[in-house]
């Protein structure tokens, strides 16, 4: 069932493995449109500047800087062009840093060929995709932070902590739940369930705290 | 009150008194009183102990009763016998007369206010002697086993020891009586006291080996609770091990090669476990607990050909407890593996101040956890049971053909609550 090429998702591929960007260019097969690839930082930012993608499916680890730098150097530019992290194995604080930067989720590359298709298909409609993975680093991230800081600046202290309810749903998430299954058990709606996701993917961006970022910076050392 | 009488009437047609030996602690006195007149057992021993107290009253009260009320399903009372038992009418007079001998003696002697326990001492005394040889059989047995440890006098108990116990007791019982009596004329107030420590000390000289009896009891029989636990442990350890690979050798029957390389792997695990006591996924001390995680990630990946994902949030140092928590989660990821038929296991851990919880979840076929033969005990004993005797819990959650999800927690022990890092 192939979807008519003007409503195709059109999506731009930035990994240092030629092998790896052919064998998702086949798991995608024809349900996106492919329309360019990459295999460092700068190539990247040039290609996709050129191309204007809708999606850009980025390695978290580039030899020039990393997928990070990629995302930084394109957000201010070209706001409407979104970034789905995907990767191996990476340390928690990398994945957290390119979603800072502003990707819109971060899925394993051993994702299935559907279950890719349709996070690039999320994140191209402005959800944010989290994987297990992510969801957990996310809790991770947000625990290390003390509930009650005397610090705490009190103008964007709800930047800073997830609710309970949010907390619940990267949970789930964590423990391999669909935001399907995640709305029944909780007995919500999906679209709440997206909603919850996009409200900690907003916090974690954009978090003032230098929590965060030192959490990162510990992880790093240890 | 007519209706009140007739209702108890007819609750108990017979309206007799009976005694409950089998239910009792002693004769079961209490407990007829109870069951006669309703009042809750504990109160009917809590008065009969006051009265004890108040000279002896309660005791004497309590072995009359006994003499004077007949066992359930006996027609006659352990009195009746008693007037028929020579012997033990002549011993029984022989003690109180005694008794009553050195009773006035100790009121000649000044100590008038013992008088006041002689009636009911020696009432108790003619009813023990008479019970002790008329009482029916498993009546004795209780009077002997509370008796026993009191005198022992069972079997080849060494009497010199006893008699040696009886002396010193005796010993230390004239010296304090003699020392409360001098003091009671005296106005020196610590003599009284150090007869009433005398007095103490004959107590515990005579009633001490029973304590420790008891004590050395209450320990064996925590000794055998912790050998149980022991052993279901290894149970368990087994099953996780050596017959999951028996039944992995069945499924890949038709593949030699990987049933010579799966007994070996298992000959190895046995053989350390055996001889170095290493037993079978057990961790080095010094591992996390997310390390311990990744583990049962490794192994399951390279046994059952499955992709194990792992989460986890947070971490902490591995106690018993959480231990065995892993090996549960081991247990899960494998029954996952062997039986799910999913090629995906996901596992997330996630460390808390409070507790530590695990979810295994496939999208595999899922089971009945109630269909599941009670000799399959890789949930039941493996799981959770392993995780009740640990303080912690399981739960498994299965639907048909959706997948099944275990889920495990344990709280943390106190000592190891800490806050997290800034």
């Amino acid at each position: 069932m192939s979807v008519p090429s003007s409503t195709r998702t059109r999506v731009f591929i930035v990994d240092d493995h030629g092998l790896f960007r052919a064998g998702v260019r086949a798991e995608l097969g024809d349900q996106v449109d492919v329309i360019g690839e990459a295999d460092d930082v700068e190539p990247a930012i040039a290609g996709i500047t050129h191309s204007d993608p809708d999606v850009v499916l980025l390695d978290v680890h580039l030899p020039g800087g990393g997928g990070q730098a990629v995302v930084t150097a394109l957000r201010a530019t070209h706001p409407h062009v979104r970034f789905l992290a995907l990767s191996a194995s990476d340390a928690p604080e990398d994945v957290i840093a390119i979603i800072r930067a502003g990707a819109r989720g971060y899925v394993t590359k051993t994702i299935s060929g559907a279950d890719l298709v349709d996070a690039v298909c999320r994140v191209a409609a402005g959800e944010a995709v989290f994987s297990s993975r992510l969801a957990g680093f996310v809790l991770d991230a947000f625990a290390a932070l003390p509930a009650d800081d005397q610090e705490r600046p009190s103008f964007d202290s709800e930047l800073d902590q997830l609710t309970p309810r949010e907390r619940e749903v990267l949970r789930l998430i964590a423990r391999g739940f669909t935001y399907k299954e995640i709305a029944r058990e909780l007995f919500i709606s999906a679209k709440t369930v997206e909603s919850h996701v996009s409200s900690v993917l907003r916090k974690l961006q954009l978090s003032t705290r230098h929590q965060l970022t030192r959490w990162a910076a510990e992880r790093r050392l240890s | 009150m007519g209706w009140m009488a007739e209702h108890t009437r007819a609750k108990r047609p017979r309206g007799s008194w009976r005694r409950f030996p089998e239910r009792g602690l002693l004769g079961g006195v209490a407990t007829g009183v109870s069951a006669r007149t309703g009042i809750d057992i504990t109160a009917v021993r809590t008065i009969f102990v006051v009265l004890a107290l108040a000279g002896g009253f309660g005791i004497a009260c309590y072995l009359i009763a006994w003499l004077l009320v007949p066992a359930t399903g006996e027609h006659t009372n352990i009195g009746a016998k008693g007037l028929g038992d020579r012997t033990g009418m002549t011993v029984a007079a022989g003690l109180a007369s005694v008794l009553i001998a050195v009773f006035v003696l100790l009121s000649l002697v000044g100590a008038g206010w013992i008088g006041s326990l002689a009636w009911s001492f020696v009432i108790s005394t003619i009813a023990v002697v008479l019970i002790v040889r008329n009482a029916p059989q498993d009546e004795q047995m209780t009077l002997r086993r509370l008796a026993d440890p009191l005198i022992g006098f069972t079997g080849d108990t060494r009497r010199s020891r006893v008699a040696l116990r009886v002396l010193i007791a005796g010993v230390l019982l004239i010296a304090g009586v003699s020392t409360l009596l001098v003091g009671h004329t005296n106005t020196a107030l610590l003599r009284p006291l150090a007869g009433v420590v005398l007095v103490l000390a004959a107590i515990v000289v005579v009633l001490g080996p029973w304590w420790l009896r008891a004590g050395r009891d209450l320990v064996a029989e925590r000794q055998a609770r912790v050998r149980a636990e022991e052993r279901a442990d290894m149970a368990s350890r087994v099953h996780d091990s050596i017959l999951q690979t028996l039944a992995l050798i069945q499924r890949r029957a038709t593949d030699p090669q990987q049933v010579i390389q799966l007994a070996r792997a298992q000959e190895r695990e046995l053989r350390s476990w055996l001889f170095e006591e290493r037993a079978p996924g057990s961790l080095a001390t010094d591992t996390t607990f997310a390390a311990g995680v990744r583990l049962i990630q490794a192994e399951v990946e390279a046994h059952h050909g499955v992709t194990v994902e792992v989460v986890t949030v947070g971490d902490c140092a591995i106690d018993e407890h959480l231990e065995s928590m892993l090996a549960a989660a081991r247990e899960a990821t494998v029954n996952a593996a062997t039986w799910s038929g999913a090629l995906v296991v996901s596992l997330y851990a996630e460390v808390e101040p409070a507790q530590v919880s695990l979810f295994v979840r496939d999208r595999g076929r899922g089971f009945d956890p109630a269909a599941v033969p009670t000799d399959r005990r890789g949930v039941s004993e493996s799981i959770r049971a392993r995780m009740i005797r640990h303080g912690g819990m399981a739960t498994v959650r299965s639907v048909s053909s959706e997948g099944t999800e275990v889920s495990l927690s344990m709280p943390r022990a106190a000592g190891m609550l800490q806050v997290p890092a800034v």
